[in-house]
């Protein structure tokens, strides 16, 4: 496996330079504002805007930018500095980084846990009520979006706005100091994201598992004379659930770039509400940054995902 | 008194396209040490009548009735933790496909040992030595180390040893072996055949074999029953089956396979037509449609499986026709000749009134099953 | 069926063709380190109107040599003359004219037809592929013709592949095969995926076929009993070589290779009074792996008359009597031998 690995590194590292000069090339297309402007403040003099023009590196041709950049990039491991505040913008992020992963992997073990023992339950007794009354929440909580779920619960259970408040609502996050005294804080971002990706997860196990069930494989199981709860989790979910394990690695990925309207909604300061904020006011130095560390994450996760997948099922030999 | 006697099982599926009579009272039994070929295409029902056996048709949508007797306990009527401890211990199966059938996640060494700790009190280490003697006894080379690799690491031969191994790993009674060597190359179908009869005499094991090659059946059974739309239609002992057969479907299977003992411009004779669904059976006889011998009377009379005169070596041989048993015999005289069922039927008379056994009403037989 | 076969016009001569499917190593470029060797260098000729049989067991590369016949794979090296024509390198579009002449049927029925796709709309694509009968409604005549040849009733042509029987898709899969009236059909496995009574039925199309059509087939199977009854001659391959090849009944009869006779020793026979008196050969293990099969001759390691000279030097595929290639040191079998070593099946 080693020379695949090294392979996949080196695949890497090639998406990874092909997203920056993208990012890089969209921001000279697209019409943002004026970074010089921006740093310049009310009525700038045109020689401050050279000046400031000068100390940003914008005087330079677009090749020579975007080489100025990779450099600092790879060897400095430098994502420039917010065009807004002019902070190092790798600063930024992992600052950040930490509520965001604090958010998305309680996020996780809450949708992958029930997921999975919703969707088996589905699976075994499929076609019951249960089964069918299981499928059909799942359905309504795929389609209901995000934020209007954070907007509804925010509504029915805020402490401070709810109807029937029992939770702490937005903001109540950054106020509160502490891995344990955060937990509280998180309880209603965690099920708001995770209820989609329950519901997802859920539908997907009962799909898997159902075909599994049929395989020859499980048969034998039973004509061993296994008891039906072992058949059901030691032969049959540990086939099912191989391609929701690489899946939860993909979402993990993405999430980490920023759960951008979860964060929005409960005032979480993560990677995604740097992004979304950057976005807004052209920061483009940010907003490369934060485009690049979901890009790099996704591709990471996905090499990650992979090389679990051949320890997952060792027919797969890489 | 046999290990394993089958009486009168019928099992019936409710599903939304009607109900599938997969088995519609079949009879049998086997003693220890002993080997029975079922022989039957797709839809004849061999499948089920195992799988039932084994208890692994206890869906909402089927309905059993008859008797599985083992070891003179109704195994119909046993719980589902009854057949669990029976099924892997006294009762073992192995499957077609060994690549399909093995767990393609695990060692085998750990699908064995799971398979012996399912019924025995053993450690890990012990079950795992249980599991490294028997793959020696099947023929496995290296057993010790191979206990290591996966499924997909062996070979299609090797796979099936590993799937025996598994079988008789708690030294069952009574082995089922459904298709065997049916995905297997015809060399390794002779190692395997010949690995299964040795351990049934070292082990006085009883075998069930289910298979569609009549070459297979003819190596290694004892008797044979040959089904077809859910019923027997003839059951004798192996050399009788062969020698002198009684029944259409049994002529017509013989007839049509190509035979390397024969001389090869022998034409084949199909069977014309094909299986019947098993949801609108065809009123009367099953095969009526198909037999080229058909009267009127069979079209509305369901024949039951009776005894005939006594077969080759004294065994028992059973038929389900309506055919006169004289007219059968000169039939099957003229087939063996190298005559067509055509020239055949032309060249014996049946006697048109010759029908005598009773009309089964189908109704009747429905409202047994629902019971 | 047409008479013996190894006079005639050869329809095809197959010469040194080689196929290798190669496995590479390397972190960034791909070096080829070895390679499935699926058919290595097999030599034949396909005689017009004949049926050849072509036998053996998994990855002796009897499918492989069905697919380079018909120019679904391509060669690694050899020559594959057809008529005259080397086809062998032939580009896609000089091919396009001789499909026509050589058509498949495969082996599965439940998976060679496609699902979405009418009976009637199966069975007419190669007209439409090749731009024939175009006119109004003549496509549809001639399918229904076609129907009507192999057995299935011309009414069903709006059906789909799933509303037929096994039996009957494979008849589909064969009007397929001789709607453009090609001279050779390549048939892998035909029957093996049938129930036993329908194999018959399916069998004796394809003779008919034959005899009304004037086809010439190349059948591949692993059931020696059927190969037998459809084949005018019969190859038989291991390990990607082709050890012997004979006409039909020579082969049976008097088998020169011991692999040969190891085969026909292990087909189980329907008659219980050979029980008792049957020889037979065991062979021991399993077939070596294609990517480093065993030196010179392939089959010596499970041979029980290797010697030496076997796992040393390749036997040359020389013809031992007239009509009959054998490539072995020490054949059984030989006319010049008083008693044959090993008691046919007679």
């Amino acid at each position: 496996m080693g020379p695949y690995i090294i392979r996949r590194i080196l695949y890497m590292i090639v998406v990874l330079l092909f997203v920056i000069a993208i990012t890089f090339l969209i921001f000279f297309i697209l019409p943002t504002a004026d970074p010089a402007a921006l740093r310049a403040g009310r009525s700038p003099t045109p020689e401050t805007l050279k000046a400031i023009r000068e100390q940003l590196g914008l005087n330079h041709s677009v090749p020579e930018q975007f080489w100025l950049y990779v450099k600092g990039l790879v060897l400095h491991f430098d994502f420039g500095n917010s065009f807004i505040n002019d902070q190092d913008v790798r600063g930024l992020i992992f600052d950040r980084l930490p509520n965001t992963l604090f958010l998305i992997t309680g996020a996780a073990i809450l949708w992958f846990t029930f997921g999975v023992l919703i969707g088996t339950i589905s699976a075994v007794k499929t076609g019951t009520f249960l089964d069918r009354a299981t499928m059909t929440t799942a359905l309504v909580a795929i389609s209901a979006p995000v934020y209007w779920l954070g907007l509804v619960a925010l509504y029915l259970f805020a402490s401070d706005i709810g109807r029937f408040p029992i939770l702490p609502g937005n903001g109540a996050y950054q106020d509160a100091h502490g891995f344990f005294a955060k937990i509280p804080t998180l309880i209603l971002p965690w099920i708001v994201l995770a209820s989609a990706f329950a519901a997802i997860y859920a539908r997907l196990t009962r799909s898997n598992l159902i075909e599994v069930m049929s395989e020859d494989y499980v048969r034998t199981a039973r004509a061993k004379g296994l008891t039906e709860r072992r058949v059901v989790i030691r032969h049959g979910l540990r086939a099912a659930i191989t391609p929701v394990v690489t899946i939860l690695g993909l979402d993990l990925g993405i999430l980490v770039g920023g759960a951008i309207l979860t964060e929005s909604v409960f005032g979480i300061p993560g990677v995604g509400r740097l992004a979304y904020d950057a976005i807004q006011r052209g920061d483009l130095a940010t907003i490369q940054g934060t485009t690049l560390f979901l890009a790099f994450a996704v591709v990471f996760m996905n090499l990650l995902v992979d090389i679990l997948y051949a320890f997952l099922d060792p027919r797969v030999r890489y | 008194m046999a290990l394993l006697e089958v009486k009168d099982l019928r099992v019936h599926f409710e599903t939304e396209d009607g109900v599938v009579q997969a088995l519609d009272g079949i009879t049998y039994s086997v003693e220890a040490g002993q080997v029975l070929g079922i022989v039957g295409e797709s839809g004849s029902g061999k499948s089920v009548s195992s799988l039932t056996v084994m208890g692994l048709t206890r869906a909402k949508n089927a309905r059993i009735s008859g008797e599985v007797l083992f070891d003179g306990k109704d195994l119909l009527k046993a719980s589902e933790s009854d057949m669990r401890a029976l099924r892997g211990d006294d009762i073992a199966m192995i499957f077609q496909d060994p690549l399909s059938s093995l767990h393609p996640f695990y060692r085998i060494g750990d699908q064995l040992v799971e398979a012996v700790r399912a019924h025995r009190d053993m450690s890990k280490a012990k079950a795992l030595d249980r599991a490294v003697e028997v793959l020696g006894q099947v023929g496995i080379p290296e057993p010790r180390r191979r206990v290591d690799a996966y499924p997909h690491e062996f070979s299609g031969g090797m796979r099936q040893r590993v799937m025996i191994a598994m079988a008789l790993i708690n030294d069952p009674k009574l082995l089922i072996a459904d298709e065997p060597t049916t995905a297997l190359d015809v060399t390794v179908q002779a190692q395997i055949l010949e690995l299964i009869d040795r351990l049934r005499q070292e082990f006085d094991t009883a075998i069930v074999m289910i298979t569609h090659d009549l070459g297979v059946v003819a190596e290694v059974t004892d008797d044979i029953a040959v089904m077809y739309a859910g019923r027997i239609v003839e059951y004798a002992d192996t050399e009788s089956i062969f020698a002198a057969p009684e029944h259409p479907y049994t002529w017509g299977l013989l007839k049509s396979i190509p035979r390397l003992d024969l001389p090869r411009d022998e034409p084949l004779v199909p069977i014309q037509g094909r299986p019947p669904s098993l949801i609108l059976k065809p009123p009367g006889c099953s095969f009526h449609p198909r037999c080229p011998y058909v009267r009127d009377a069979h079209k509305r009379i369901d024949p039951k499986l009776v005894g005939t005169a006594e077969g080759v070596n004294g065994g028992r041989h059973k038929v389900a026709c309506l055919l006169p048993p004289q007219s059968r015999r000169q039939l099957w005289t003229e087939l063996v000749s190298g005559a067509t069922p055509e020239d055949a039927k032309q060249r014996v008379v049946v006697p048109e009134e010759a029908v005598d056994q009773e009309a089964v009403d189908p109704a009747a037989v429905d409202q047994e099953a629902a019971r | 069926m047409s008479t013996n076969g190894a006079k005639g016009n050869h329809l095809i001569e197959v010469r040194d063709l080689v196929k290798h499917f190669p496995l590479t190593k390397g972190i960034l470029f791909r070096k080829q380190v070895g390679a499935v060797q699926a058919v290595d260098g097999v030599s034949f000729d396909v005689v017009e109107g004949e049926t050849l049989g072509l036998v053996g067991e998994s990855g002796c590369g009897k499918s492989t040599t069905a697919r380079l016949l018909t120019r679904l794979l391509e060669p690694t090296s050899g020559s594959i003359n057809y008529k005259g024509q080397e086809i062998a390198r032939l580009s896609r579009n000089d091919l396009k004219p001789l499909r026509r002449d050589m058509q498949m049927i495969f082996q599965d029925p439940y998976s060679s037809l496609n699902p979405r796709k009418t009976v009637g709309s199966i069975i007419g694509e190669p007209f439409a592929i090749h731009g024939m009968k175009t006119g109004e409604g003549e496509r549809r005549m001639a399918v229904q013709e076609l129907m009507d040849t192999v057995g299935l009733n011309p009414e069903h042509f709006n059906r789909y592949p799933h509303e037929f029987s096994g039996g009957q898709r494979q008849r589909i899969g064969v009007a397929r095969a001789i709607a453009l009236k090609p001279k050779l059909i390549v048939a892998d496995e035909p029957v093996s995926a049938l129930d036993v009574s329908i194999q018959a039925q399916v069998i004796n199309l394809l003779e008919d076929l034959q005899n009304e059509l004037g086809l010439t087939y190349v059948t591949i199977a692993h059931d020696l009993s059927v190969v037998r009854h459809m084949s005018d001659r019969v190859a038989v391959m291991y390990l990607g070589k082709m050890v012997e090849i004979a006409d039909r009944t020579p082969l049976y009869e008097r088998p020169m290779h011991p692999y040969t006779v190891a085969l026909m020793s292990a087909v189980p026979i329907p008659d219980t009074s050979r029980r008792t008196k049957r020889d037979r050969i065991r062979l021991e293990g399993d077939v070596p792996s294609p990517i480093n099969p065993p030196s010179a001759c392939r089959f010596h390691t499970r041979c029980w008359k290797a010697q030496e000279i076997c796992s040393t030097i390749e036997p040359p595929f020389a013809e031992l009597a007239p009509g009959h290639r054998v490539a072995c040191h020490f054949p059984e079998n030989q006319v010049d031998l008083p008693v044959p070593t090993v008691r046919p099946l007679s």
